[in-house]
């Protein structure tokens, strides 16, 4: 048990009436890269903002179970979000920069954490551009207006901007979507590298991708979880029915 | 060729007919409406203009008396009635910008304060009831609010400030904000709530508190959206009569102390013109600052649209 990062028991999350995770149990391994997949509103997305609490901003937001990481209850009353949400960070399906320049928007969440030291926050953006292989395009335009960045672009600034924060997890909602192969294969690489110091979720529609890249896989279906293995498991002899339809794609 | 393309097929006549008609209905709408604003402002240039041939344009802002010594002096007086007449706009523009941009500041202060609580810290719930509420000071009929500065606001300023005047410019100031605070409020509100969720989430999910997800991301965002609401109040503030004409005093001294009676330019329209002979010098001058108030307000507003359009540009999302 030492070795399991987050842990949920019987999670379920609904939104006003509609129930997005219906009694979700899984264990999620430190340092390990974990997949997850599912057709579209299954809970893939709900499943990954229970993790740090941004659910808390939904209208008509209630869950019921357990979530812990390293076995402290998040959902704890005296739990300080604030400091969870900078363990757990989080790159978004939809890329959501902010209206500001490139520069600025790396550099708010090392400011949040008093880092004022102009060469050390030079040093934050370099590190988090690098390991997000943006910085060779972006270098000479740090001061642009984010919102001028290619569609794949934006996406990999929203990677460097979740890791200027040295997070403990990395959520990753479809981190790949509007990439390009040679910025997927670089985003590819740079999960591996980060899972020797980060427990990584990963959420793709891409099965080769969750095979080359992760440790574990787990298939969500309609809110629920079907199947959770090793990746190789799950990819060459699934268990369920719909985990073997799902990823052969006869999915009906 | 008998056998047609599905691509090949026409528009019909009557459809073609159709889309015209609604196009130009919309168009007739709109250039009506701005064939009337048009027409207006050409009738108050054309009054304002039409004065005697032997009067001098810069009699409109001032008059030179010539002094025992043979020197002359530049005089800024608003004296319509009497013989030796003055119509110098600058009294009324002072009056109005001294009444104006008090109330504008003590609106802004409390506006966006009330603005951003409604959006960003009251509950949907709270909200629903809250905004109605304030909406509603805005509607206030003005004579009501200039009524009341006049009767109650006056004495308790007199008792508070001492001033010389009972009734004053920043009297005038606080009854107009009745009215700015709420227009102010709403576009603040208006402004922070249309942020997306998504720019909230991205602050939110990289370890900021709510102070400074407000303070670092949201109003910096909404900051053109809330100015264009600052710049309309002010506009407002400028063109509102009912409440100037009770409070101010109106007198048209040539001053900068807000403590003090002034005269604006709304007030004295409205007082004089029911007076005035038309044809007069006097009633062209009237004209002229209807001109000028005209202008004036066209650019606040103006100048808070292309705002307005420049930060929905800035958010994309
Ligand atoms: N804020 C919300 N309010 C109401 N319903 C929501 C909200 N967020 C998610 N849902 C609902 O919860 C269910 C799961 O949504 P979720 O976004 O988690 O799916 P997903 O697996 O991420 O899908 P996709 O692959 O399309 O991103 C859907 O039925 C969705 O409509
Ligand atoms: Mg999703």
């Amino acid at each position: 048990m030492k070795d399991v990062k987050i842990y949920t028991e019987n999670l379920s999350v609904f939104f006003d009436y509609i129930q997005a995770l219906n009694n979700v149990s899984i264990q999620i391994k430190a340092n390990r890269v974990t997949s997850i997949i599912g057709p579209s509103g299954c809970g893939k997305t709900s499943f990954l903002r229970t993790l740090n609490r941004m659910n808390d901003l939904m209208h008509g937001f209630k869950m019921k179970g357990e979530v812990k990481i390293d076995g402290v209850d998040i959902y704890d009353d005296n739990i300080d979000v604030v400091n969870l949400r900078k363990l757990v960070g989080m790159v978004f399906q939809k890329s959501n920069l902010f209206p500001k320049s490139v520069y600025e928007n790396l550099i708010f969440a090392p400011k949040l954490n008093n880092i004022k030291d102009k060469n050390k926050l030079d040093e934050i953006v370099e590190r988090s551009c690098t390991q997000a292989s943006i910085w060779d395009e972006i270098k000479d335009r740090l001061n642009d207006n984010a919102l001028n960045l290619s569609a794949g672009q934006q996406q990999r600034l929203c990677i460097a901007r979740a890791l200027s924060v040295n997070p403990d997890v990395l959520l990753m909602d479809e981190p790949a979507s509007a990439l390009d192969p040679i910025s997927t294969s670089r985003i590819e690489e740079l999960i591996f590298e980060l899972k020797k110091d980060y427990t990584i979720l990963v959420v793709t529609h891409n099965m080769q991708q969750a095979a080359r890249i992760s440790d574990f896989t787990a298939f969500f279906y309609l809110g629920q979880l079907v199947e959770f293995e090793k990746t190789t498991k799950i990819f060459t002899n699934p268990s369920n029915k719909q985990t073997e339809d799902y990823i052969t794609g006869r999915f009906g | 060729m008998d056998t047609q393309s599905p691509y090949a097929k026409k528009i019909s006549k009557r459809f073609r007919a159709k889309e015209k008609l609604i196009k130009y209905f919309f168009f007739l709408n709109g250039f009506v409406t701005v064939l009337l604003i048009l027409l207006i402002f050409l009738f108050l240039l054309k009054e304002s203009f039409a004065g005697y041939t032997d009067f001098n344009l810069s009699e409109y802002f001032f008059t030179e008396k010539t002094l025992a010594d043979g020197s002359t002096e530049k005089i800024f007086e608003w004296f319509p009635t009497s013989e030796d007449q003055r119509l110098s706009i600058v009294p009324l523009i002072l009056g109005t910008l001294l009444t104006a941009i008090p109330a504008t500041i003590i609106s802004t202060m409390l506006g966006v304060f009330v603005g951003i609580y409604l959006s960003e810290i009251a509950g949907s719930r709270l909200r629903e009831i809250l905004k109605p509420i304030i909406e509603l000071f805005a509607g206030i009929p003005t004579v009501v609010l200039g009524f009341f500065m006049l009767v109650v606001g006056a004495t308790y300023f007199q008792d508070v400030f001492f001033t010389t005047s009972r009734l004053n410019a920043i009297l005038a100031a606080v009854g107009l904000s009745f009215i700015i605070i709420p227009i102010i409020a709403t576009l603040t509100e208006e402004a922070l709530r249309s942020i997306p969720l998504e720019l909230r989430m991205a602050s939110y999910s990289l370890g900021a508190t709510k102070w400074q997800t407000i303070s670092r991301v949201i109003i910096p965002t909404a900051v053109s959206g809330i100015s264009a609401g600052i710049i309309l109040g002010f506009g407002r503030a400028v063109g509102e009569t009912m409440i100037v004409l009770m409070a101010s005093g109106n007198a048209a001294e040539l001053t900068l102390d807000v403590f003090r009676s002034v005269r604006t330019m709304t007030a004295t329209i409205a007082a004089e013109l029911g007076e005035v002979s038309a044809g007069s010098q006097h009633y062209f001058a009237l004209f002229f600052i209807g001109t000028v108030l005209f202008i004036g307000t066209f650019l606040l507003n103006l100048i808070a649209e292309l705002i307005i359009n420049k930060m929905r540009k800035k958010i994309r999302f």
